[in-house]
């Protein structure tokens, strides 16, 4: 008798639930997890299949081609490995190869020196460092052409304020050089601003990196007598070293491509001694127009940035916190 | 608890070298701030004042920099400006006074307008793309999802003038060089890794927990999505917003390829202002000043999460 009621009450329920508008929601849209999943990161996926990787397909094609884009209805004929021949032996391209190597050195070095060391500061907690860390952030967020176009206006040899405090500290006349117009000072010039404005990147960074190291580390230290200048170097640094060289990496990859601050600054010149890798690959593109040429200069410079990311993905892993 | 402090207070750094520590950051956050305080100066000087040596600290403020930066003027013989009525505007007057006269509005604005629109139309498609691919990143078992998610970060990494080639042609055949839209596409393209990256972070943060017991309540997947999940990224969410933001608004390799006239932004746009003979450096500085000014106070709103966006997610605090 229970056992009978038990299933028409059971059947009734079943028949309430499936009457409810709720179960007919979930009929149409109660999509398996499998499809729901799909169609969340299919969009993303095209998107950058449409925007990103269908144009380097083209641009690897192009590159094999004596396609230029200013001339649309010429005849394209392939050339096979050529292009990338000539780029590799073009003595141009490997002086501006050079002249990216040294400004990616020397924006490195300075900005870790000054980074690790104002991170290092930093974390000596004095009262108001949170204000000032935020105050120090403000360059790195700003757009580095209209900022660096501005620099250009400090760096004028008469009129310029960083000609003039120079002149100041050191007692040279302000009109005595020309940071943006001598070959020897041109370089140093972006060296300056890119390190002004991305060594509170590299410090941000740091700073998390000793902030992750605990403090019963270096108590155990204390306990055991060790120095400052030694927990220093056996604490502190090697315990920091992953997010240094996460900072390292990333700022490595972004002023290897850096082309905006350049443009602006100096657009290349004097000359060519600021002519950095993606200032070349511009001119060959968009003033040449050797667009087939230039195509594979691309293809090369994406490689070694593909690798680097690589290097760089592992790099984050290594630091992820959960 | 006290046996606690006690430990700590050995790592605790003596209050003279807090003193000295402070003494340097401060010493190099006023220096870092130069540059900046130097744009805004200028912005607020009159011309001749902006370009005098050596270079002046005190003087009349004006308002000829902003005036210049939002006018086209013409020049005019002084009987001609003497015949016109009496100024109509501030503005009117400070040209009058330098014998010329307002001809009609600058590009700037336009410019400016345009920067708005592609930065909120990218930003608001990556983060809604960006935000379900997270979702579905964070939440499923989805086949060779390391490769999947490397391949949305190496997009980031591409150079952009590589890049910006076969796009330029693309472009060229689909129409869309020089329009918003196309602008927009490139932008949410380039900040969609980004957003997967850093919105990945913060769902991974919210405990599967809270969907299922929604789901055990009769929600259906979609809905626990909608009504338990997007609720909690809120934070998240609106700090990847700004990170989106704060890339398009700046960008400036891709725009200077891709846009020339109606759809240019104003980066590209405010290295161009030039005055009669010459870089009208006041206008520049007043540009500049009202173009930076939002991200300046993006800045300070997202301090706290700052860390999490330089590094796509992988370092919290």
């Amino acid at each position: 008798m229970t056992d009978t009621n038990t299933t028409i009450m059971d059947k009734a329920t079943e028949r309430m639930v499936h009457a409810t508008p709720m179960s007919l929601a979930r009929r149409v849209r109660g999509l398996s997890d499998r499809a729901i999943a799909w169609l969340f990161i299919a969009p993303t996926i095209l998107l950058l299949l449409a925007i990103n990787i269908f144009p380097l397909i083209w641009a690897v094609r192009l590159s094999f081609t004596n396609y230029r884009a200013n001339r649309p209805n010429a005849v394209v004929e392939g050339v096979g490995l050529t292009n990338y021949q000539r780029v590799l032996n073009d003595p141009d391209i490997w002086i501006a190869m050079q002249t990216t190597a040294h400004f990616v050195f020397w924006t490195i070095i300075l900005q870790t020196l000054i980074g690790f060391s104002l991170a290092y500061l930093i974390d000596r907690k004095f009262k108001g460092h949170a204000f000032w860390t935020t105050v120090i952030l403000i360059p790195m967020m700003l757009s580095p052409a209209v900022v660096g176009n501005f620099w250009r206006f400090l760096y004028q040899p008469q009129i310029g304020l960083f000609n003039y405090i120079v002149s100041y500290a050191t007692g040279v006349p302000p009109s005595s050089f020309e940071m943006l117009g001598a070959v020897s000072l041109a370089p140093w010039s972006i060296i300056i601003v890119d390190t002004w404005m991305w060594t509170p990147y590299v410090m941000l960074i740091c700073l998390a990196g000793l902030r992750s190291i605990p403090d019963y580390i270096y108590e155990a230290a204390e306990v055991d007598r060790a120095s400052a200048w030694r927990q220093f170097w056996s604490i502190t640094i090697p315990m920091a070293l992953p997010f240094i060289m996460l900072a390292v990496l990333f700022r490595g990859i972004e002023n290897f491509k850096m082309f905006d601050m350049v443009m602006l600054l100096t657009g290349g010149g004097p000359g060519s001694t600021t002519e950095v890798a993606s200032i070349t690959l511009k001119r060959e593109a968009f003033e040449s127009w050797r667009t087939g040429r230039a195509s594979s200069f691309a293809i090369i410079l994406f490689v070694a940035v593909f690798g680097l990311a690589n290097i760089y993905v592992k790099a984050l892993n290594k630091v992820k916190q959960r | 608890m006290s046996n606690a402090t006690t430990a700590h207070s050995v790592v605790e750094p003596s209050s003279t070298s807090k003193r000295i520590a402070g003494f340097i950051v401060i010493l190099y956050a006023v220096i870092t701030m130069v540059p900046l305080a130097w744009i805004f100066l200028t912005s607020i000087k009159s011309p001749p004042d902006s370009i005098s040596y050596p270079p002046k600290i005190v003087f009349q403020p004006t308002l000829e920099g902003y005036c210049n930066l939002f006018t086209t003027r013409t020049r005019q013989t002084p009987e001609y400006i003497q015949s016109l009525g009496p100024p109509t505007s501030t503005c009117d007057e400070i040209t009058r006074s330098r014998n010329m006269v307002i001809a009609g509005p600058s590009n700037y604005w336009p410019r400016f307008t345009n920067s708005m629109v592609i930065a909120f139309g990218s930003t608001f498609l990556a983060v809604f793309l960006g935000t379900l691919a997270a979702y579905g990143f964070s939440r499923f078992r989805v086949p060779l999802a390391d490769d999947l998610l490397f391949f949305i970060l190496s997009t980031r990494m591409m150079p952009p003038i590589a890049v910006a080639i076969p796009i330029y042609l693309m472009y060229r055949e689909l129409g869309l060089s020089d329009t918003a839209l196309g602008m927009i596409l490139l932008y949410t393209a380039v900040n969609v890794s980004l957003a997967v990256w850093l919105l990945k972070g913060f769902i991974d943060e919210i405990p599967r927990e809270y969907e299922e017991a929604a789901m055990i309540d009769g929600y259906t997947r979609l809905q626990a999505f909608r009504k338990v999940v997007l609720p909690q990224a809120t934070t998240g969410i609106a700090a990847t917003a700004i990170f989106c933001l704060i890339f398009a608004w700046n960008e400036y390799a891709f725009a200077v390829l891709l846009t020339s006239g109606t759809a240019q932004t104003a980066p590209p746009f405010i290295p161009t202002i030039i005055g009669e003979g010459g870089m009208d450096w006041p206008a520049v500085a007043a540009g500049t000043t009202i173009f930076l000014v939002p991200i300046l106070v993006f800045t300070i709103l997202l301090r706290k999460q700052l860390l999490r966006g330089i590094t796509f997610g992988a370092v919290r605090k």
